[in-house]
């Protein structure tokens, strides 16, 4: 078996992959930075020189503007020059492979490359294939991982529960194809959470997932019962009409996180989503809206994880 | 080499600084061992205007090379810097890099009136123009590598220390 | 013709059992004795064996030779020149080449290529349905008469179940074999590695166990109502082997081979998406392995073959679900086999490469005996040797072995009596 990729022989981080394999402290390190990124952030000036002179290149061979805005908006507090690069429109249709474009971005003079695919796996391909001195976060690769989210998820828990090692979190929705999840997942378990559910119809829990700690759950009302922590997850289009739910009504009727269902939670129970929501699909807007909702302060402590990594990879090359 | 005692630069230094401040004056803090003299020095001289204190890791620079401190601490200044009269404190002065960072956090803050410098040990070697206007007591290392750190006990008592430089072998 | 004398080896004889050393004799393309030499026996060349062993040559059922369509990949002259440096000197070729195999033209063109090289023997399988469009039979016996051993769709689908009955239902007429993927390709589709807790973890799409077994379900009950001879390929999962075992106990004229990758690794090999693991069908749960290798030993499964599959490295250099499944496996078809074999009898464990595959192929069992084709494979069993590219003769340099210490490699690899690979 390989060694873990996204760690250098000391262990030290060089690249952001997966939270699966990543140990604890250095997650807790990298909360602990980004709360002081937070403070930074509440200032008039919100941009510290860190990273001066240094280019990080957003490259998105599947584009999503929103999470390319907030590393944007993450690396220009840190003064980093940045350069997006919307690869799913450009060289990748016009048939050059996913290596030709990044060696070619790399030979101008790139030192982070933030990088998200389609395809599972491929910023691994892209770190294996770069020279050691240029760090790679992934910002979402097929179902497989979207680290930083997941970081600034548990970011988020901490803020409002503070001790992971009392809580029960539950998971709701599409399992299957979701790379939030799989990073959450990985969060919470390594940071001691003893209690993670998954909640979702079976055409929606992928084969296996309790062995990566979790248990599973097919009744929402069960799932949510005694949780502090409730997250949603986002239900794709194209998934809500077919062979794996029959409709977004039907699935709203079971799996939607209603007022109701909440009072299923603890009192003071938190909801999260990664957003873009779906309100009437997996999320009522009373709830979204709600006292309970953390969705906007997640977005918030989102710039400042992403900050945190990005201080981290590029100060330990 | 014998390093001075602390409490009694302590004193020193808050006698200097004594006619030099109002009650409005601001003190701030360098993590780590600038923020523990300014806790004293801010009792010490009775200041009215809340304790600042600063983390300078987000504007070192040499965070090239050493990369990013395990704990950084957030930077806190409790009051409005602009047209303020301010005193940075720091434990120990030396190449002068520190106190640049300071000031550049500093002034990402806000644009004070006056800016000047307090530390409770001058050990010399500077590497920037940079001076204090009140010291506690100075020491003479010559070529020693060393890093002079300041240490609080529990029960908050202060002591010096020589160690290696972190990143050293 | 050359005379071979080949010395004090080990002789290692599947077929009978045999294990001894002593000099085996090939005169005119046949051995013709073994222990002493026959009256008047002088000896062209002498190949000194002392410590090697002299057994049949392999029969690899499962060797895509890339040729005609794809020689960018692979050449018909630099696999079987790999095959003759594997011990290889029979392979069955699937017919999933560009265009097809079938048409007799295209079948006696690789026969005749094949055997001016001289080198291992092939034995092409013909396509079942006309351009594996899984529509409409494709004219099996004029293939056969061409000199395609069997039928098959390769790995791709039938149409529907009709075109399989009826299919089978032809074969059957002209006792035809009929070699069948058993894969159910809207189960697998766009799989990329087994479903279970590795594809949960890394998020790559899962081929379910239920895509081969739903599919050997179907082609046994299918077989049992035809009659036809049916030959499944690269079984990888532990109900597919007890499905096969059933059916062989009740009569059911089938047989079957698996991968020796699937031998030895398991889902667990894919690692931090080793592109180099992704294969059809699948690396399975370490389970699924084990059954196979139970498999083996009770003679359920009756070859062992290399699914030899060469990708070249763009083909490769992709993220995992994007990268095209296969592996070369000529060369490391001895070793894998030697290693599958544990400590048990050589004899015993050389049975899946040499008896087993030959009886599927419906040509003589090879046998160390007077009379039979000299086709040999003289190999150090002890010698270890590191897989790396360098190492290889086959235009495909991906494996998951890669970097793998393996034990065991031919030295000298005869066909019809000429030395075709000396090391």
């Amino acid at each position: 078996m390989q060694r873990n990729p996204q760690l250098g022989e000391d262990g030290q981080l060089r690249h952001l992959l997966s939270i699966d394999g990543l140990p604890r402290d250095v997650l807790v390190n990298i909360l602990d930075t980004a709360r002081s990124f937070v403070s930074v952030t509440e200032r008039e000036v919100k941009k510290v020189p860190l990273l001066r002179g240094k280019s990080v290149f957003n490259v998105f061979f599947e584009p999503s503007t929103r999470t390319r805005t907030t590393f944007e908006i993450a690396a220009k507090r840190l003064s980093a020059d940045v350069i997006n690069l919307n690869v799913a429109t450009s060289s990748q249709t016009k048939g050059e492979s996913l290596l030709d474009t990044v060696a070619n971005l790399a030979a101008m003079q790139a030192d982070m490359f933030v990088v998200r695919h389609a395809s599972s796996g491929a910023p691994y391909l892209i770190a294996r294939h770069l020279s050691q001195d240029i760090h790679v976060i992934n910002a979402g690769d097929g179902r497989h991982a979207h680290p930083t989210q997941g970081l600034l998820d548990v970011y988020t828990i901490r803020h409002f529960k503070e001790d992971f090692t009392k809580l029960t979190v539950a998971i709701v929705g599409d399992l299957m194809h979701s790379r939030v999840a799989r990073s959450e997942i990985h969060a919470l378990t390594t940071l001691g959470v003893p209690e993670v559910r998954v909640i979702g119809p079976k055409t929606l829990i992928p084969p296996d997932v309790q062995k990566l700690g979790v248990h599973v759950h097919h009744d929402m009302a069960r799932g949510l019962r005694g949780a502090d922590v409730v997250m949603m997850l986002r239900l794709q289009n194209e998934r809500m009409n077919g062979a794996l739910l029959p409709s977004a009504q039907e699935y709203f009727k079971t799996y939607g996180l209603t007022p109701e269902r909440l009072l299923l939670a603890k009192p003071d129970a938190i909801v999260m989503h990664p957003g873009p929501m779906n309100r009437g699909v997996e999320i009522d807007s009373a709830v979204a809206d709600g006292r309970q909702s953390v969705i906007l302060p997640q977005v918030t402590f989102g710039i400042a994880v992403r900050m945190a990594v990005m201080a981290i990879l590029a100060g330990g090359g | 080499m014998r390093l001075p005692d602390p409490e009694a630069l302590l004193a020193r230094l808050a006698d200097s600084m004594r006619p030099e401040v109002a009650s409005d004056t601001g003190l701030i803090g360098i993590h780590t061992g600038g923020v523990w003299v300014a806790e004293r020095l801010h009792d010490m001289l009775g200041l009215e205007t809340p304790l600042g204190t600063i983390d300078v890791a987000f504007y070192r620079d040499d965070y090239g090379q050493r990369g990013l401190k395990p704990e950084v601490q957030p930077s806190a200044i409790p009051f409005d810097v602009s047209g303020h009269d301010v005193i940075i404190v720091d434990d120990v002065l030396y190449t002068g890099r520190t106190v640049r960072a300071a000031l550049n956090v500093l002034f990402d803050y806000g644009r004070p009136g006056r800016v000047r410098l307090a530390a409770l040990v001058d050990r010399g070697g500077r590497q920037l123009p940079i001076c204090a206007q009140f010291v506690g007591g100075a020491v003479d290392l010559g070529e020693e590598r060393r890093v002079v750190s300041l240490a609080r006990a529990d029960d908050g008592t202060l002591a010096l220390a020589m160690k290696e430089p972190r990143g050293a072998a | 013709m050359v005379r071979v004398r080949i010395s004090n080896g080990r002789l290692v004889d599947p077929a009978s059992g045999r294990d001894e050393v002593g000099d085996l004799f090939v005169a005119d393309g046949a051995i013709v004795a073994s222990g002493r030499a026959p009256d008047g026996f002088t000896a062209d060349r002498v190949i000194d064996a002392t410590g090697l062993v002299v057994a049949p040559g392999l029969v690899d059922l499962g060797v895509r030779l890339r040729e005609p369509g794809f020689e960018y990949r692979a050449t018909l002259e630099s696999e079987l020149v790999a095959a003759a440096a594997g011990g290889i000197t029979s392979v069955a070729c699937p017919p999933d080449t560009d265009p097809p195999l079938d048409e007799p033209g295209l079948v006696e063109m690789l026969k005749r290529r094949a055997s001016s090289l001289a080198l291992t023997n092939v034995y092409p399988v013909g396509a079942l349905t006309r351009s594996l469009g899984g529509e409409r039979l494709a004219e099996m016996m004029e293939l056969a008469e061409a000199g395609c051993v069997a039928f098959s769709q390769a790995d791709a689908p039938f149409a529907d179940l009709t075109v399989l009955l009826r299919a089978l239902q032809y074969a059957a007429t002209f006792d035809l074999a009929v070699w069948l993927r058993p894969e159910d390709s809207a189960l697998a589709s766009r799989g990329v590695a087994h479903e279970g807790e590795v594809a949960t973890r890394l998020g790559l799409p899962g081929i379910p166990s239920l895509a081969e077994t739903v599919a050997i379900a179907t082609i046994l009950l299918v077989a049992r109502e035809t009659g036809a001879r049916v030959h499944l390929c690269r079984i990888s999962t532990a109900r597919g082997v007890s499905m096969v075992r059933e059916a062989k106990a009740d009569g059911v004229p089938v047989t079957c081979d698996v991968s020796a990758n699937h031998v030895h690794l398991s889902e667990m090999d894919i690692g931090f998406f080793d592109s180099n693991c992704r294969l059809s069908p699948p690396l399975r749960h370490p389970r699924d392995r084990d059954a196979l290798v139970a498999g083996l030993v009770d003679g359920t499964i009756d070859a062992i073959c290399s699914d030899h599959t060469p990708v070249d490295e763009d083909g490769k250099d992709l993220p995992f679900s994007e990268a095209e499944p296969g592996a070369t496996g000529l060369e490391l078809l001895l070793p894998l086999t030697i290693k599958w074999g544990g400590g048990r009898p050589l004899p015993e464990v050389l049975r899946p490469v040499t008896v087993g595959p030959a009886r599927v192929l419906g040509i003589p069992a090879p046998t160390l005996d007077a009379g039979a084709r000299a086709d040999l494979c003289v190999f150090d069993p002890s010698l270890w040797w590191r897989v790396e590219p360098s190492a290889l003769r086959s235009q495909g340099k991906n494996t998951p072995h890669l970097g793998y210490e393996l034990q065991g490699r031919a030295c000298y690899t005869l066909v019809s009596g000429q030395v075709v690979f000396e090391r």
